[in-house]
Parts: structure tokens; sequence; C-alpha cells
């Protein structure tokens, strides 16, 4: 009864989203209010009734109904509790109600809190947002609903791939849906623009705390990913250019630049189609991320065989709401009305620049991820576009964005004055210089090392001198810097911590793949392994046995400069269930650096094969993650963006303005 | 009952969210936060000036194009015509038909409200239960690896991987078996039933060789002899398989239950463009054997069901009953066995030769103990 009480709440959405997607606009093109009333309601009772939905779906999951046919894929009832848990979005039919789920959350905080909005905006961005909403409800309903019955039940489950049985599935994902959906919102906003043919500097107020919380996650997913993909695949990496890490960053690269744009328009009020442009094409990327993801428009490449239904719709989505999108931006956008001027050399012209660099980035990484994809869909032939190409073609133009970069917060709106913010940030010059010089000296080759320090560098001492710059840090009295910091706009302190994290997140990457030692050998017990002021020495092997799992460990002693810092024990785990082995890494943190050993081949004659790798300052690629989100956070939590959460007198005032 | 109560609920639920703002008269409200917002850039601009960020230039500059968007919000900000109540009925009485139309026709459509939820607890074969298959394998897994020399424990434990498709595991308990207890007949071919399991069905080298080891312990291993010649027919060799399988027919006593089978395969082999024989075809059997345990017995009993209403129509066929009589006696219910070999006495009455061969198998099969 569970599973059929949520499958329809689930249809029940569907029908509200329906109602939404069609009333508010009619009442919005009449302007009738209480036609338009009817969106906040119904983005609220549907938010409930998918929450409703998932609930059921995840109780099924943790009471191992196997009546159900997708927790009967998907779960074996051996399986610790938490993992029953996680294993809800741990597949294509769960992982897409996750999808809805978060897409109506978004409806109806959209609802609640936008109480600011005009109501002809806030119906048409609800209406908009139901499309979405009611596409996916029917797509799930018809292609992978998560409801679908057995009779009679089978016995026992199939099992969760081990490799999802791990506490990164329950963050990531979500965290990741998080981001994409929230760029929906964006794109409501757009649409909703080019349907009412009006925008302002308000518009992009109102979008950019979304954007803002949209790009946090997103940011914190592909962080999270990341360092999964790290410490979960036993290789080492934490980068792979792969398809569906790279429909992850497409959307960041975009929404970071809409996240840019969008404050060029609400200063100036210029910009205002290239904003549309990128909110349409962020969650245009979004939507081809998310079925990258999961099912896959990779996967669904070959899936076209087994289940040409969802392969269709799933391209029948993206078509809709991308080429809909962009033509109904055709269509309108040339009716809007341009907005401010501005000199090439200003802040506004910096962040056009950022645009660019960061589309064009986006675009080689689209061009790495979908042409061989695009390839072997017309002609079969099978092509792949690894680390090099990337590092060649997205490398180059990411530099120079990072070059720029801490020029763009010192320079003024309007017109800027290019050689006094080259002078206020010699500091960060020097900076970079002197470390660029040290680590030339202490470690020498290879050349793109230094460099790559000194460009860390000369972001992160930029990032802190803007704020110097703002608070007058050394020219002004304690007193008036005190005063000053603290009046400072949040605002400007996200943007300084957000690039702070870039910085930080630059550094670990060039000391993790410039500086990174690894040692890949066959050892006996008793055998040492050396690597940079590390030794390690294999001690034994032995067995243990886990809820769901039976795993051989290693046990090794780790000693720097002959004495001993601790024990690691990687290990490599069986699931019998689905017949598979996974590898369990051991990660060691030195600092922000760490040793990181996984089991390759065990031997019969009680040898393995073991990787054993040394990553200097790798904890800094996921620290500038977070130091970014917190940027993003403390933008986010600026006053400014919370104009018209109710404040009676203002309001008062306000509405006798057209009165006079 | 209780579900239709409940869904009922639901949707009433939904049409309030609808029905509500409609309902109730509610005028336009002005976009007064538009010059919110720009109120607060003047007080920003303000700021800056006092902070001496800006110039007096800049600051004038500035407050002149903020103050004139705010004008500009002003102007739009008018209040609009006048609601018409005729669209608010329609909208209603249309969300109203709407919304259980949609949700009621496509649950019809997609659900299955006549399925009770079976959550594992409430099926005494959970986690945490005693007696589940789960906690039972887990006993014996545990007990074999305190004492992996038990070659009944692995015996014991085999068939039950076989059962749950867990064929790695089936290999490995029947090698060991058979390494522990000695070469047998029966537990060579059990291994090479295991291999070709595990191998989706083919009969591999090391499976072939299992079955080769049976051949030579008791030439005359039925089990042995059909994998034998399923090896030869998927090496190509059709005539060997059929020389095998002739063999084995001859060899076999008439009322051998997979008589049957056997000679199903050898018609296809001889006849390829043979209708398939009534009955499930190697087809249904494969995918018998992919089916989840529950799914697969629930097959097997409609299949014994099936059978036993066809000799109940038609008594004649001294085979059918034997093999419903095997079934019975496989799926351990012995008291239907009973009845049926009495009905079957009865069926074939007038025709000793067939009785004879009945009474033979009602013997072998212990039906009476």
């Amino acid at each position: 009864m569970i599973a059929e009480v949520g499958h329809y709440a689930l249809v029940l959405a569907l029908a509200l989203a329906l109602i939404q997607s069609v009333v508010p606009l009619i009442g919005a093109r009449a302007r009738d209010g209480a036609l338009m009333a009817v969106a906040t309601p119904t983005a609220l009772a549907q938010f409930a009734f998918v929450a409703l939905s998932f609930v059921m779906l995840v109780s099924c999951y943790v009471g191992s109904d196997f009546s159900v046919r997708n927790v009967f894929e998907n779960l074996h009832s051996a399986m610790p509790l938490i993992y029953k848990f996680t294993s809800t979005w741990g597949n294509h039919e769960g992982s897409m109600l996750l999808w809805v789920l978060i897409l109506s959350l978004f409806g109806a905080l959209v609802a609640v809190f936008a109480a600011n909005i005009p109501d002809t905006l806030k119906a048409t961005v609800l209406a908009v947002q139901a499309w979405i909403a009611a596409t996916f409800y029917l797509f799930i309903l018809t292609t992978s609903n998560p409801f679908l019955r057995l009779d009679p039940a089978p016995f026992e489950g199939r099992d969760l791939n081990p490799i999802l049985q791990d506490l990164g599935l329950a963050i990531h994902p979500p965290l990741l849906y998080l981001g994409y959906v929230g760029f929906s919102i964006s794109f409501s906003f757009a649409v909703a623009a080019l349907i009412e043919g009006r925008i302002d500097a308000a518009w992009a107020r109102r979008v950019r705390p979304w954007l803002l919380v949209a790009w946090m996650c997103l940011t914190a997913g592909i962080s999270m990913g990341s360092y999964w993909a790290y410490y979960e695949l036993g290789w080492g990496g934490w980068w792979f250019w792969d398809p569906v890490e790279n429909a992850s960053l497409m959307p960041w690269l975009v929404g970071t630049a809409l996240l840019h744009s969008a404050v060029v328009m609400e200063k100036r009020e210029a910009l205002k189609i290239w904003n549309l442009l990128l909110a349409i094409l962020t969650f245009s990327l979004s939507l081809i991320g998310t079925f990258l993801v999961r099912s896959g428009v990779l996967t669904s490449v070959h899936a076209f065989a087994s289940d040409p239904l969802r392969g269709v719709f799933i391209l029948a989505i993206l078509v809709l709401f991308i080429g809909g999108g962009l033509g109904l931006f055709a269509w309108r956008a040339p009716l809007l009305r341009q907005g401010g001027l501005f000199a090439p050399v200003s802040r506004e012209g910096a962040l056009v620049l950022n645009n660019l660099f960061l589309t064009t980035a986006c675009a080689t990484v689209f061009v790495g991820t979908l042409y061989p994809l695009a390839l072997e869909a017309l002609t079969g032939e099978k092509i792949s576009v690894g680390a090099p190409f990337f590092n060649t073609t997205f490398g180059p133009v990411f530099a120079c964005l990072l070059v720029a970069l801490p020029f763009g917060p010192l320079l003024s709106w309007k017109r800027g004055d290019l050689a006094g913010v080259a002078q206020r940030l010699a500091g960060a010059f020097l900076v970079a210089l002197i470390g660029l010089a040290a680590s030339f000296v202490l470690e020498g080759k290879p050349l793109l090392a230094p460099l790559g320090v000194g460009l860390a560098l000369f972001v992160i001492t930029g990032a802190v001198t803007d704020i110097c710059e703002r608070i007058g840090l050394l020219r002004t009295p304690l007193a008036t810097v005190l005063r000053r910091a603290a009046g400072l706009p949040r605002s400007a302190w996200g943007t300084a911590f957000a690039h702070l994290g870039l910085g930080i997140t630059l550094l670990g990457i060039v000391g993790e793949t410039q500086w990174g030692a690894e040692r890949i050998v066959s050892v006996k017990p008793g055998d040492k392994v050396a690597v940079r002021n590390y030794d390690v020495t294999f001690d034994r092997t032995f067995n243990r046995t886990g809820p769901n799992y039976t795993e051989l460990a290693a046990a090794f002693t780790v000693r720097r400069h002959g004495e001993i810092v601790g024990v690691m024990e990687p290990s490599k785990r069986n699931f019998a269930a689905r017949q598979m082995t996974t590898t369990e890494s051991a990660l060691m943190a030195r600092g922000v650096s760490q040793l990181y050993l996984s089991l390759g081949e065990v031997n019969a004659d009680g040898s393995v094969g073991i990787r054993l790798y040394y990553k200097p300052l790798v904890l800094l690629i996921w620290l500038g993650g977070v130091v970014m989100v917190l940027g993003g956070g403390l933008s986010l939590s600026d006053r400014r963006l919370r104009v018209g959460a109710p404040k009676p007198a203002r309001a008062k005032a306000a509405v006798m303005v057209p009165a006079e | 009952m209780t579900l239709w109560f409940i869904l009922g609920i639901m949707t009433a639920a939904a049409l309030v969210a609808v029905i509500w703002p409609l309902a109730r008269a509610r005028e336009l409200q002005s976009p007064a936060s538009d010059l919110a917002v720009y109120r607060d850039q003047l007080e920003e601009v303000e700021r800056d000036r006092a902070d001496g960020r800006i110039d007096h230039d800049e600051f004038e500059a500035a407050r002149v194009e903020v103050s004139r968007r705010l004008l500009g919000a002003a102007a739009a900000a008018t209040v609009e015509a006048a609601p018409r109540s005729g669209r608010r009925i329609a909208a209603l009485a249309s969300a109203v038909v709407a919304v259980p139309l949609i949700a009621g026709s496509l649950y019809l459509v997609l659900g299955s409200p006549d399925l009770p939820g079976e959550p594992i607890a409430s099926r005494g074969t959970g986690e945490g239960q005693p007696n589940s298959v789960a906690a039972l394998i887990a006993r014996i897994e545990a007990h074999l690896e305190a004492e992996p020399s038990d070659g009944r424990g692995w015996e014991v434990i085999a068939p039950v991987y076989m059962r749950l498709e867990r064929y790695d595991d089936a290999v490995k308990a029947r090698r060991n078996a058979l390494n522990l207890l000695g070469a047998t007949a029966q537990r060579e071919v059990d291994l090479g039933e295991a291999l070709a399991m595990a191998a989706g069905g083919v009969v591999t080298a090391d499976s072939k060789a299992a079955f080769d080891h049976a051949a030579a312990l008791d030439a005359e291993n039925p089990k042995a002899m059909f994998y034998l010649g399923l090896a030869a027919l998927q090496d190509g060799s059709a005539g060997e398989a059929a020389r095998i399988w002739h063999n084995l027919i001859a060899k076999a006593p008439p009322n051998a239950p997979w008589l049957p089978v056997v000679r199903e395969q050898l018609a296809r082999i001889e006849n390829p463009s043979a209708p398939p024989p009534p009955g499930p075809g190697p087809e249904d059997v494969a995918a018998v054997s992919q089916m989840p345990p529950e799914a697969r017995n629930q097959f097997i009993r409609g299949m014994v069901e099936r059978l036993a209403s066809r000799l109940h129509e038609d008594g004649s066929d001294v085979e059918g009953w034997l093999r419903l009589l095997r079934a019975y006696m496989v799926m351990g219910e012995r008291d239907k066995a009973k009845t049926a070999a009495s009905e079957a006495r009865g069926a074939l009455a007038r025709e000793p030769e067939k009785l004879k061969l009945l009474d033979e198998g009602i013997r072998d099969l212990h039906v009476a103990d």
C-alpha cells in the first residue's frame, strides 16, 4: 500500500503541475489576481505530494519491500540501513524522483520566499517551473517509474552496485541535483522575462539568490564528487575529464558566468540579452548534465536499443526546453530595451571578459565531451578525447581568466583606471613572484609548476588586496578600518572568499599534478617502499567481514625519517550478491598533503601489488571548493538580497508613490 | 478499501490547493518591490559616497541613473484591469474536473492498487528473523569459514547457492565437496552443472571435463550423458549429440521423468523445422532459470496445475501422471501426490501395462511412505 500511495502522490503532482502551468499564465496575461494566485498553493501542494511520494519510496527501500521492482533491482536485505536509505537514489528511477523532489522544492521556495516579486512575474515564473515539472513527472511515470510492482514479490533483491555503497553517494548526487535544478529557477525567470517582455535591474536582483544557491550546491557537489572519485576508485586521480564529470563542469562554468553578468545587470542594467541567453544555456547544460550522469545521453546512445522509449523521451525533453528556450529568446529578445553603456576598461568590461573566458572554456569542454558521442552515434567510430585535449585547450583559457581575475573587483564601474589598479596589485605581483622563485629553487622542474604557484598566489593575494583596499587597511586608522569592515556588504566578502577559494584550489592542483610521486610495486611481508620522506612497510594481510561483504585487508606501517607515524590498511572488498570486488584505498593526511595507498593484485605467494602515492597539497583542491561555497554563502546572506522580505513601513511608502 | 480511502483524501487535498485561491476574491498587488530594490541601490550609493569610495561626480551620475530607474518602475506600478468572475468559474470548473480525471485515469493505467505491500519484516524471511534464508546462509558460511574441511557442509550449501543464482559460490562449494568427500558420479555432475550455469548455460571445457569424469565413474549417468550431448551440440556436432542422446534413451528406464526433455531436444536436432512441442521449450526453461526464485516457484506451480487439469480431463497419459507425481513430491506435497496416484490408478484401471508402469513409478518415488 505504501508504494501505491507514493505512486498516486506522484500522479497527483503531475495533475497539479498541469494546472499550475496553465491557469497562472492565463491569469498573468489577463491580469487576474485570483488566477495568478493559484500558482502559490499548487506549487506548495506539488512539493508536498512529491515529498510524500519520495518518503514512500524510501520506506519501501528501508523496509526491503521487494514487491516494488525498483527495490528488487537495487537492494539486498542484508545491506546496512544507511545504504538501504541511499540506495533509493542510487539508480536511475530513484534519482529522477529525487530530481523532481528538488525541482518541486525550489518551486515551493519561490512560492513562499518571493513575496516581493510582482504578481505577474511570479505567476509566470511558477508556470514555467510547472512546465518543467510536468514534463519530468510524465517522463518518470511513463519511462522510469520507480513504483512498478512485481507479483509475486521476489524473495531477495539484486543488491546495489558496490561502488555506490558509500557515504559519498548519500551526499554527492543530491548536491549536484540541487545545483542543476537550482538553475531551473533562473531559466524560469528568463523565460518569464521574455514572455513579459520586460527585464530590469530588479529582475537581476531577484534571480541572484537562486543563482547563488544553485551555484553553491553545484560547486559543493562537483568538489565532493571529485573527492569521492579520488578515494573510492583507487587510482588516486581526482578529475578524469570523463563525460559525467564534464557534464557537471559545463553548467558550473556557464552558471559562474551568469552569476557575474547578473551583477552587471543589477548594477547597470546592461547585458540584458546576454543574461537571458546565459540563463537559458545554463539550465540547458544542467539538463544535459542530468541525463549524462544517470541514464546518460551517453549511455542512452547505447540504451536506445534496450529502452528506446526512454531515449526518445530524453531527446524530446532536451529539444523542448533547449530548443524552446532558445527559440523564445530569438523571437522575444530583440524587443527588449537596451541598458546602460560602459567603457571597455571598467568593472563591467572585466565581467564581460570573465564571461567570454568562462563561456569559451565551457565550449572547449562541450566539444571535447560531445564530439566523440556525436561521432559514435553518427558513424559508429569510437574515439576517446582525454586529458591531453582538455589540458591544452581548457588549461590556457582558464589560466588567462585567472590572470585577469584579481583586476576585476578593483576596477570601478563605468570607467576604470587599469594603471591605478595595477599599481594597487603591486603587492600581489610581488608575492606571486616570490612564490614563483621560491618554488623554482626548492622544487625546480617542471617549469609549469612554479608558474602555476605564482598564478595561484596572485589570485589569492589579489582577493586579499581587494578586501584590504575596500576597508582601507594600512591607510586609515584602525577604528575606521574596523567600521568599514563591518559595513562592507557581505557580497564583497563573498566575492573575495570565492576568488580566494579558486586560488587555493589552483594551488592544490599544481602541487598534486606537478610534484606528486608514485610507486607501483609488488611487495612481500617485511618489504619497505619509500616515497618522498616516507617509507611504508608491508606487515601482513588479514580477512575482515562486513555486513554484506568480506574483505582482504593489508596492514602497512608508515614511517617518516624512521619514526612511526601511523598504520594504513587498504583492502579489497568482495560483495557476494553481485559477485563484485571494490578497492578501498587507505588515505593518510599529513598537513594538507596525503599519502595514498591502494591494493592491486594479491598473489598466491603472499605478495601484493600496491600503488603508493605521495600527493602534496592535494587537500587544498577540495578545501578551495569549501572556501568558494563559503563565499557564495556570504554573498547570499547579504542584506540587500533580502529586499522586500516584508518591511511594512517601506512597502507602504512605496505603494503611495503612484498615487502622488 | 483503505487504500481507496487514502487516495480519495489525497485527491481532495490536491483540489483544495486549486479551489482555495480561486474562491477567494483577490486584487492585484502593485509591484512595489521594484521600488524597494532601487531605493536600496540609492542608499548604497550614498553609503559609498560617505565612505569616500566614490567621488562627487560619480555619486551624482550614479544617483541620477538609479533615480531614473526608480521613476520608471513607479510609472509601471499602476493597478490593472478588474478581474472577471466568469473566467474564474471556468478555471475552477476545469480544475475540479481535470485533477481527479488526470490523476485517476493515469493511476488506473499505471498503478497496482490490489497488490499489498510486502516489506520483508512481514514475510517471516527478513533479516533479524532467526530462520530467514539469509540468516541460515550466514550461519553455514560462518561455520564453513571456521571449518573449511567439512565436506557435508559444502554439500548442503551448494544447492542453496544454485537457487540464489550465486553460481560462482556454488562452483566453489561443489568443488570443495568433491575434493573433501571424494569423487562420485553425482558430485562430478553437480560440479559440471554449476560450472555450466556460472558460464551462463554454456558447457565450458571445465564443465565438460567434470561430466567426462562422471561418465567414467558411471557410464549410465543420465545427467552426464545429457550434458555431454549438449556439449557436443554446442561444439557443432549434432550427429554426435544425437548419438549420445539416442544411447541415453535406449538405456533409460521407460518412466524416467527426463525422457520427454531429451526426446524433444533430439527431435529438434533431427528435424529442425518441426514445430516446438507443447510445454516448456529450452527457451522457457532458460527464462525460468532467470526468474527470481519466488517468480520461478509461481511459474512452476502454474505449470504443475495445468498438467494436473489436463490429466484430469484425459487420464490415459501415464508419463504425464508420473511427471505430476514427481513434481508434487519435489514440491513436498505428499498428500496431493497420494490423491493424484489414486486418481491415476482409477484412470488407467483398464490398461494393465500402463498401470504396471505407474505402480513402478509410485514405488520409486516413495509416494506411499
